[in-house]
């Protein structure tokens, strides 16, 4: 079985390379690829979208009906990991450890029971929990601020610089999953529980597919921004440009959420009560 | 309103996807009538694009405003027009007929259900409808991804038959990707259409034959053809009921569908049938896809999985009828792929209302199912006669044009599978028949002489649905040359004989 | 033996990745942990990624932003001289899709271990045979 499949993957291997024999050469300016299609894009993206980087305008308005579904990939991704492994707490309880402050005794409390919340010498950790997270805790403290900070220039900033959407979400994401590593899981989920982030991500996702169905309902073919022109009071291409802003900041909530609730799901398996 | 029905056949379902998950948190009363809404609505869409396209011939619809190659159109003709209407009937038939069986397996997650659900509708209804090579990949891999989910919800080692499921898929629709790689870098352009122009100019070079290759093996990949099909038996059979009855009829018939759009209509037919011996190992390849299906049937010991060997076989069917070459035989696959989207939903759904019942579809708890549930069991007697190929269901005549097809071209080989196959089938289905019927239910005693044992029959739902999709059978036969001349026989591009 | 040379400069870049494809391809299908598996699977979709972007790439050509747009009036931009930018686009795509895929599968791998308490397939299939 091995070795057919090393044999069946060498075979496909020699076939891929042999198919290469008359592909243009890399970097060729005059390759059919780069004579084609593209020439258009980067001739006519400031006329006709008025942003200066031709990837966002492709991404999002040439093509963007493909990331339209792309954000839907995500959406799923992340419904599908709930769906499949979400366990409500009540139905399989697990142990819960609390540790006595003063003495550093750790208590072991078996099949769901509990203590009383907010007591003032019992906190309860992780199994995973280790002591002198001062540092730890400070500098994510200090930092997480400023990679938001840094995460929302990236989406408002896609039209001239690298980024947009996608990148600025998952920069948004990080920076709350680095907040749940910090500290714990169950902090995290009181700033921001799975149940808003399912939400915020229908949201986003809704945005997106909501001024498509907005440019439909004025008129025009499906997300063709222009049909906005009348509703922000611009011209066209300037409409365009706010079209596009507009679903970029729907995709980055849609994928911050994803990844946030991802992270919940599969480090907790399902649970939601402790994490990383 | 009216030129819109491309979009809004993929947007209502994609709207009412995030709808009815969000929905499914606050009251999960909402989520089935969302669903049948938005599917329902995308029935009417397909409907009235299939009246358009036979009034006045293909259409176009430019998203965002841009014209091909620049942006992403949609091209709905004859053959596409007549998918989505399959593809949508099966969705919202089997979303309607499947609601008590998710109200009782998934009492919590069933906005989750309804919501992956309808995006997988909408997933397969865009790959059907989209007129760009990449655009597919997108749409195939959300009909994938929600799929796995679908999938590995189920019982025993469904997560298991998920996951190399997800093994499978990615290297099929990778395969997939890099042939569109290819036959980018040889062109430059994404739209099919554009795409089949330039391919015709350079078709000797050996980037557009690699391309093919790829492109082939990925799609026999998803479509589960024989050597590539072991994901499949284990995937459908250990998925929920309620899933595997929009999965199994619509995942490989939508993949054929995408084969027959990307040999005929990007590599034209000029280039799919120049290379004979690619042609006659491919008639070969159906036939033993064909043969292996039905002899792997023989040894199964429960309906399910006896019926998810027969779809194996199914799509040799189409493939072989592909790949014969000529008008009938291909008009026969495309028949076959509306009848047997049908078929296997029949015996899906009755499948389903068996284990709902029954608790199980071993053969052990399929005695005397005919006294208990006389509907499920006629509709499933239906679905078997139209398997078998028993005129007047569908089945006979969909295999009735791949034989003349075959015969006209001479490639004995298949012709003998096929009436192999129907052989098998007919082996099996009596034998379930027979269980069914002839065996006393365990527990009844013989001295207590001829009780009449109480019809406890599958939902009311379930029960109109499948005498409809039993009725819809003998229909599609009555009608299928009627089908084939005002509908099938146009979407054959010229240059075929 | 300089055309040969020559052949190979203009396209070993496309056989790298092809190497790399066919690394994770073995990966998918030789190794039986399942998270060994995955990880094939990972780097067979990002090497179909660098191919992509491969096929992007422009002899003494810039990147797809272009400088000074709203400023300075609008001069002629030369086709020749920015990089093709739709396969960086197409990728985009690709790469979310590829960690979507991830996601999902890990959340499967996660299931069957709490169902087998083991990720060896071997193991899996012989608890599945009993």
């Amino acid at each position: 079985m091995k070795t057919f499949g090393i044999i069946a993957v060498v075979l496909c291997g020699a076939l891929l390379i042999y198919g290469t024999v008359d592909f243009p050469e890399w970097g060729d300016p005059a390759s059919p690829a780069s004579t084609y299609v593209s020439p258009y894009y980067i001739e006519h993206s400031i006329p006709d979208t008025s942003v200066p980087n031709i990837v966002t305008a492709i991404l999002a308005d040439y093509r963007g009906y493909d990331t339209m579904f792309e954000t839907a990939v995500v959406f799923a991704a992340g419904i599908a990991c709930i769906f499949l492994l979400r366990i409500e707490k009540r139905d399989s309880p697990r142990s819960r450890l609390y540790r006595h402050i003063p003495t550093g005794v750790t208590i072991r409390i078996e099949q769901g029971g509990r203590l009383p919340e907010g007591s003032r010498d019992l906190e309860r950790i992780d199994s995973v929990w280790v002591p002198y997270d001062l540092i730890i805790k400070t500098g994510c403290r200090l930092v997480i601020p400023f990679i938001q900070l840094f995460a929302l220039y990236v989406i408002a900033h896609g039209h001239h610089s690298p980024g947009g959407g996608f990148q600025g979400g998952v920069i948004f994401g990080a920076a709350i999953i680095l907040y749940a590593l910090a500290y714990d899981l169950r902090t995290a989920q009181t700033h921001l529980p799975i149940r808003t982030s399912v939400l915020l991500s229908s949201t986003g996702v809704l945005i997106y597919a909501g001024t498509g169905a907005l440019c439909l309902l004025l008129g025009a073919n499906f997300l063709n921004y222009s049909a906005l022109a009348g509703l922000l009071g611009v011209d066209p291409v300037t409409a365009r440009s706010h079209g596009i802003l507009i679903v970029e900041i729907g995709v980055a909530l849609a994928v911050m959420a994803v990844m946030v609730g991802l992270y919940y799901i599969i480090s907790s398996a399902g649970r939601l009560d402790e994490g990383l | 309103m009216n030129s819109h029905f491309p979009a809004l056949i993929i947007v209502v379902p994609l709207l009412s996807a995030f709808v009815i998950v969000m929905a499914g948190w606050l009251n999960k009363k909402y989520c089935f009538p969302l669903a049948a809404a938005a599917l329902g609505s995308s029935l009417v869409s397909a409907v009235a694009m299939l009246s358009r396209v036979m009034d006045s011939g293909p259409f176009t619809y430019h998203l965002g405003g841009w014209a091909p190659p620049w942006g992403i159109e949609y091209r709905v003709d004859h053959l596409n027009a007549l998918v989505l209407v399959v593809v949508a009937a099966v969705a919202f038939i089997n979303l309607i007929a499947t609601r008590a069986i998710v109200r009782a397996d998934f009492p919590e997650k069933t906005g989750s259900f309804y919501g992956l659900y309808s995006l997988f509708a909408t997933g397969l209804l865009g790959v059907v409808v989209t007129g760009d090579a990449f655009n597919l990949f997108v749409l195939l891999e959300i009909t994938a991804l929600t799929g796995y989910a679908l999938i590995g919800i189920g019982k025993q080692h469904a997560p298991l038959a998920s996951l190399n499921y997800i093994f499978m898929g990615t290297i099929g629709a990778s395969f997939y990707l890099l042939g569109v790689g290819y036959l980018y870098l040889a062109t430059g352009t994404l739209n099919m259409a554009d795409l089949a122009l330039h391919l015709s100019k350079i078709s000797g070079s050996t980037v557009v034959l690699a391309a093919f290759l790829i492109c082939l093996t990925g799609l026999y990949m998803k479509m589960a053809l024989f050597p590539l099909h072991a994901w499949l038996p284990n995937a459908y059979a250990c998925a929920p009921s309620a899933a595997a009855g929009i999965i199994a009829p619509l995942t490989t018939k939508v993949m054929v569908y995408v084969l027959i759009r990307i040999t005929l209509f990007v590599f034209t037919p000029a280039f799919t049938y120049a290379h004979l011996p690619l042609n006659q190992a491919m008639i070969w390849l159906a036939s033993l896809a064909i043969v292996m299906g039905s002899i792997l049937a023989l040894s199964q010991k429960s309906l399910k999985k006896i019926l998810v060997y027969i779809i194996v076989a199914e799509v040799g069917y189409m493939v072989g009828g592909l790949w014969i070459g000529n008008r009938i035989s291909i008009s026969g696959s495309i028949l076959h792929i509306v009848n047997d989207a049908a078929m296997t939903l029949c015996v899906f759904l009755a499948a389903a209302g068996l284990q709902f019942k029954l608790k199980g579809d071993s053969f052990i708890a399929l005695r005397g199912s005919f006294r208990k549930m006389p509907y499920t069991m006629a509709a499933l007697v239906v679905g078997g006669l139209s398997i078998i190929g028993v005129p007047p269901t569908c089945g006979f005549f969909s295999k009735w044009y791949l034989i003349s097809g075959a015969l006209t071209a001479g490639t004995y080989q298949f012709v003998v599978a096929l009436l192999l196959n129907s052989l098998v089938n007919v082996v099996l289905f009596f034998r379930i028949f027979e269980i069914g019927y002839f065996e006393p239910f365990p527990g009844q005693d013989s001295h207590r002489g001829q009780k009449a044992q109480a019809i406890n029959e599958a939902p009311l739902s379930m029960v109109a649905m499948l005498l409809l999709v039993s009725a819809g059978l003998i229909a599609l036969g009555l009608f299928s040359s009627d089908m084939v001349t005002r509908i099938i026989l146009p979407s054959i591009p010229a240059g075929i004989l | 033996m300089d055309p040969v040379i020559a052949f190979i400069i203009a396209k070993y870049n496309y056989w790298m990745y092809i190497i790399l494809m066919m690394i994770g391809l073995c990966g998918m299908i030789i190794k039986k942990n399942l998270i060994k598996k995955i990880i094939g699977m990972n780097i067979f979709q990002t090497a179909i990624i660098l191919f992509y972007i491969s096929i992007a790439a422009k002899k003494n050509a810039t990147i797809p932003i272009i400088a000074h747009a709203h400023g300075d009036g609008h001069a002629a931009v030369n086709a020749a001289g920015i990089i093709n930018p739709l396969p960086h686009v197409l990728m985009l795509t690709a790469i979310v899709v590829a960690v979507a895929t991830l996601g999902v599968a890990l959340a499967l791998a996660i299931k069957i271990y709490r169902q087998y308490h083991t990720l060896e397939e071997d193991e899996i299939i012989s608890q599945i045979r009993e």
